[in-house]
C-alpha cells in the first residue's frame, strides 16, 4: 500500500495516542550526519513544538540497539565506512523493520537512502541493506566496459510527485553511488530531476520495471538536461532520497507531510518567514541554471 | 640576472628563480596579489627540482592540517626567528608554489616555518626534506569536496615511511592525527584539543567505533591516545616536558594555546628553549586579519574580525566568543568554490549558542544561514553587508565571524 498522501490516516498511530510525545529518533548522528543532516531532527521537533504539540527526540548513539516504538526514524549521509557500520548495527535488532509495519515514518538522505534499500556498494564490495524499500544501489549500472560515472556533487532540484501535492524540493547532492527500484517495488520515485542527478538510473526501474511507476510528474515544464531523471522513493511511510540541505530545512512542506503520516492532522503553522526567503533565494538562484 | 644564484643551482633552476621574480613582480605591478601563486607556478614548471633545490638545504618544518595551519606557522616563525632570519609563507599561499615562492630568495640555508596544504604535504615534504611535521587536526571541510577525512589520514600515515630523518609533531586529542603520525619515525605527541570529534567516530586503523573518556580515546584493534610529552593543562599553562609553565598569549582563545603549543614543541626540534619561544609569540596579536579589530563602514563602527570556515572553526570561535563580552555577532556567509559550495555544514554547529546575544546576517548564503538561526530560536536581523549590519547593531564594537571567501573580502575592504 501507498501511503504517501498522507489523508486517510486520520489520527496517525493508533487509537489514544494524541496526547502522547511524537517521538523522533536520530539514528547514528555520528556515522550518518556527514552533511548536517542532524539538521532533520531539528527541523521536525521544532515545527511539532511550534504547534503546541508534545515531541520528544530519541538520538540514538552508535553502537547502541536501535529502539522501537519511535514515530520517525531519521538516517543521514556519511561515508562509506561509517556507512556499512551503520547498516549492519541497525540490521542487528530489526526494530526498524517492525516499527514500519506498525506504522512509523522512516525519513533516509543519501547514505541513508542507499542503506534502506537491499543492497549498496562500499570499499568495491555490495552490501546487504535493511531491505525496507525495494530499491538497489551500485556504483553504475552501465556495463563493466564503461567507467562508472564521477560523484553526483551539486544543487539539485527536484518536482515532486504529484501526489504528494508538495511543492518544488531543493537540496545539495554529493554521492557516487546510483540507485534504481526492483522488480516489485511497491514505491514511486519521489520525484523528478529538474536539475542534478539523483538516482542517476535514467529514471526508469531496475530489469522488468517495478509495478509502482512513475506516476504523477509528466515532466511539466521540465525540459531540460534533467529532466527525466527522478529521484528517491516513497513507499508508505519511508521515503528515500538524494537531497541533503538538510531536506527538511529547505523543503517544510516535506517535514509536515512526514508528520502527518504519524500524527494525523497538524494546527496551522506559517513560516517560519526565513523558510520562505530562503525558499525564494534558491528559486533565484537555480532556477535559471 | 642569474648570476645571483649560487652556483650549485642547476641552470634550469637558476632560469626559474629568474622567471619568478620576473613574474612576481608584473604580479605585484599590475596589483593581482602577492604574485606568489603565478611566479611559483611559472618557476616550478620551468624547474620541477627547484624546490628541492631552494628548500633542502635549510631547516625547516611544514604545518599541515584542517584548522590552525596559518596560526601556528607564524607562531612557529616567531620562535625560531629568536635564533635568526627565518623564511615563511606568510600570505598563505600554501600549495607547492607558495612554499616555493618562500624559499626563493637568498640565503638559502635559513630555517623556514612552512604552512602546507593537507594534500600537498606528501609533495612538498618529499621535496625539501623538512626536519619536523606538524600534524594538527582533520576534520570535515569544503563538504561538496568528497569529504574523505580517513583519505588524509592514510595519505599522511604512509608518508612517514618516506621521512626517516623527520620528526613529526602530532595532536595526540585526534585519533586520525595520533594514527597517521604512529607511523613515523619518531614522534613529540601534544595534547592541543579537540573540540570538534563528530569527524573521528570511527577507528580508522580497523573502523569499529572508538570508546572516548576523560582521559582520551582508543579502540578495541589497540589504537590509543599516545601519551603525550606537551599539554595544554588550562587557558594559561602548558605542561611541558614534566614540568607546568605558564603561558600567555595575545591571540585569543584556546585553540589558539593549542597551536602555541605545538609550535614551541616543534621550535624545541631547532633548538629554542620554551619560554623564549612563548616570549616571541606573545607579541602577535592578529594573523592576516583574524582577531583583528577594524573599521566596519561609518558612523565609527568597529569590529573584531573572526574565521570560522568549517563546524570545527566554528565551535572554536564560539569559545573565543564566550571568553569575551557578550557583544553583538555579525554572521557573513558565503558558499563560493573555496568556501565550499555546499552550506549544510553549519546545521552541525551549534548556534544555539549564540541565544542572548544580537545577531546579524549577511553574505551570499544569508538566507541559509537565516533558516538555521530561526530553528535554532535565535532572533536575528538579516542585511545586505556586514557594514550594514554594524550600522544596525547595538554597540559599537561587534564580532564578525566569517567564512573563508566572506572574510577575504570583508578585510579587503576594511583595510584598504
Amino acid at each position: 500500500m501507498s501511503g504517501g498522501g498522507g489523508a486517510g490516516h486520520g489520527a496517525g498511530r493508533g487509537p489514544g495516542r494524541g496526547a502522547s510525545a511524537t517521538r523522533i529518533a536520530l539514528i547514528y548522528p555520528e556515522l550518518l550526519g556527514t552533511y548536517g543532516d542532524g539538521g532533520n531532527a531539528i527541523v521536525l521537533e521544532r515545527r511539532l513544538r511550534w504547534r503546541g504539540l508534545p515531541v520528544e527526540r530519541v538520538d540514538v548513539p552508535a553502537g547502541s540497539p536501535v529502539p522501537e516504538g519511535c514515530d520517525i526514524y531519521l538516517l543521514g549521509g556519511g561515508e562509506d565506512a561509517p556507512q556499512v557500520l551503520a547498516a549492519d548495527g541497525i540490521r542487528q535488532n530489526r526494530a526498524i523493520s517492525r516499527a514500519v509495519r506498525g506504522g512509523a515514518a522512516v525519513l533516509a538522505v543519501c547514505a541513508g537512502y542507499q542503506v534502506i534499500g537491499q543492497s549498496f556498494p562500499s570499499g568495491g564490495e555490495i552490501h546487504e541493506g535493511l531491505g525496507l524499500v525495494g530499491i538497489e544501489t551500485r556504483r553504475s549500472f552501465a556495463g563493466p566496459d564503461t567507467p562508472p560515472p564521477g560523484r553526483a556533487v551539486g544543487d539539485i532540484v527536484v518536482e515532486p510527485d504529484r501526489r504528494l501535492g508538495l511543492p518544488t524540493l531543493y537540496g545539495y547532492e554529493n554521492h557516487a553511488g546510483r540507485t534504481r527500484r526492483l522488480p516489485g517495488c511497491e514505491g514511486f520515485p519521489l520525484g523528478t530531476v529538474r536539475r542534478g542527478i539523483g538516482d542517476g538510473s535514467g529514471g526508469g526501474t531496475g530489469p522488468g520495471n517495478g509495478s509502482g511507476g512513475p506516476g504523477g510528474p509528466e515532466g511539466t515544464g521540465t525540459a531540460g538536461a534533467a529532466g527525466t531523471g527522478t529521484d528517491g522513493i516513497v513507499d508508505g511511510r519511508v521515503l528515500g532520497t538524494y537531497l541533503h540541505g538538510p531536506v527538511l530545512a529547505q523543503n517544510p512542506a516535506l517535514a509536515d507531510l512526514l508528520l502527518t503520516w504519524v500524527h494525523g492532522d497538524l494546527p496551522p503553522l506559517s513560516g517560519p518567514p526565513e523558510t520562505v526567503a530562503l525558499r525564494e533565494a534558491r528559486h533565484r538562484a537555480l532556477a535559471a541554471g | 640576472m642569474t648570476t645571483s644564484f649560487p652556483r650549485r643551482f642547476t641552470a634550469r633552476t637558476q632560469a626559474a628563480l629568474a622567471l619568478e621574480r620576473l613574474a612576481a613582480e608584473a604580479s605585484r605591478r599590475l596589483g593581482r596579489g602577492s604574485g606568489e601563486m603565478i611566479g611559483g607556478k611559472l618557476a616550478l614548471r620551468v624547474s620541477p627540482g627547484a624546490l628541492a633545490e631552494v628548500g633542502s638545504r635549510r631547516p625547516s618544518a611544514c604545518v599541515s592540517g584542517t584548522n590552525g595551519k596559518t596560526t601556528t606557522t607564524r607562531l612557529l616563525a616567531r620562535a625560531l626567528g629568536t635564533l635568526g632570519p627565518v623564511k615563511s609563507n606568510s600570505g598563505g599561499a600554501n600549495m607547492a608554489p607558495g612554499v616555493f615562492a618562500a624559499l626563493s630568495k637568498p640565503p638559502y640555508d635559513t630555517p623556514a616555518a612552512l604552512e602546507v596544504d593537507e594534500i600537498w604535504l606528501p609533495k612538498v615534504t618529499r621535496e625539501i626534506g623538512p626536519r619536523v611535521v606538524l600534524l594538527l587536526n582533520i576534520s570535515r571541510d569544503q563538504l561538496d569536496r568528497s569529504n574523505e577525512t580517513r583519505r588524509i589520514a592514510a595519505m599522511w600515515r604512509e608518508l612517514g615511511a618516506e621521512l626517516p630523518d623527520t620528526t613529526v609533531v602530532a595532536n595526540v586529542d585526534d585519533p586520525l592525527v595520533a594514527w597517521a603520525a604512529a607511523g613515523w619515525s619518531r614522534q613529540v605527541w601534544v595534547s592541543a584539543g579537540q573540540n570538534w570529534t563528530a569527524d573521528a567516530m570511527v577507528c580508522p586503523q580497523c573502523a569499529r567505533l572508538l570508546h572516548r573518556n576523560a582521559n582520551g580515546w582508543w579502540s578495541e584493534c589497540g589504537l590509543a591516545r599516545p601519551e603525550p610529552i606537551v599539554s595544554v593543562i588550562g587557558p594559561r599553562e602548558l605542561l611541558w616536558y614534566g614540568r607546568t609553565i605558564p603561558a600567555r598569549l595575545d591571540l585569543p582563545g584556546r585553540v589558539n594555546l593549542g597551536n602555541a603549543a605545538m609550535a614551541a614543541a616543534a621550535a624545541r626540534e631547532f633548538g629554542v628553549e620554551v619560554e623564549a619561544a612563548l616570549t616571541a609569540m606573545t607579541g602577535l596579536g592578529d594573523v592576516q586579519g583574524r582577531y583583528q579589530e577594524v573599521v566596519l563602514g561609518e558612523q565609527g563602527r568597529r569590529g573584531r574580525l573572526l574565521l570560522a570556515k568549517n563546524p570545527a572553526g566554528w565551535v572554536e570561535m564560539m569559545e573565543l566568543l564566550a571568553d569575551a563580552p557578550p557583544r553583538p555577532v555579525i554572521i557573513d556567509f558565503n558558499s563560493q568554490t573555496a568556501d565550499g559550495r555546499d552550506p549544510s555544514w553549519i546545521w552541525d554547529v551549534p548556534l544555539e549558542r549564540l541565544a542572548g546575544r544580537q545577531v546579524l546576517v549577511t553574505g551570499e548564503r544569508k538566507e541559509d544561514m537565516s533558516v538555521r538561526l530561526a530553528y535554532a530560536e535565535v532572533p536575528h536581523s538579516v542585511h545586505r553587508s556586514a557594514e550594514d549590519a554594524a550600522l544596525a547593531a547595538n554597540e559599537k564594537l561587534v564580532d564578525v565571524v566569517a567564512n573563508y571567501t566572506a572574510f577575504r573580502d570583508l578585510l579587503v575592504r576594511c583595510t584598504r
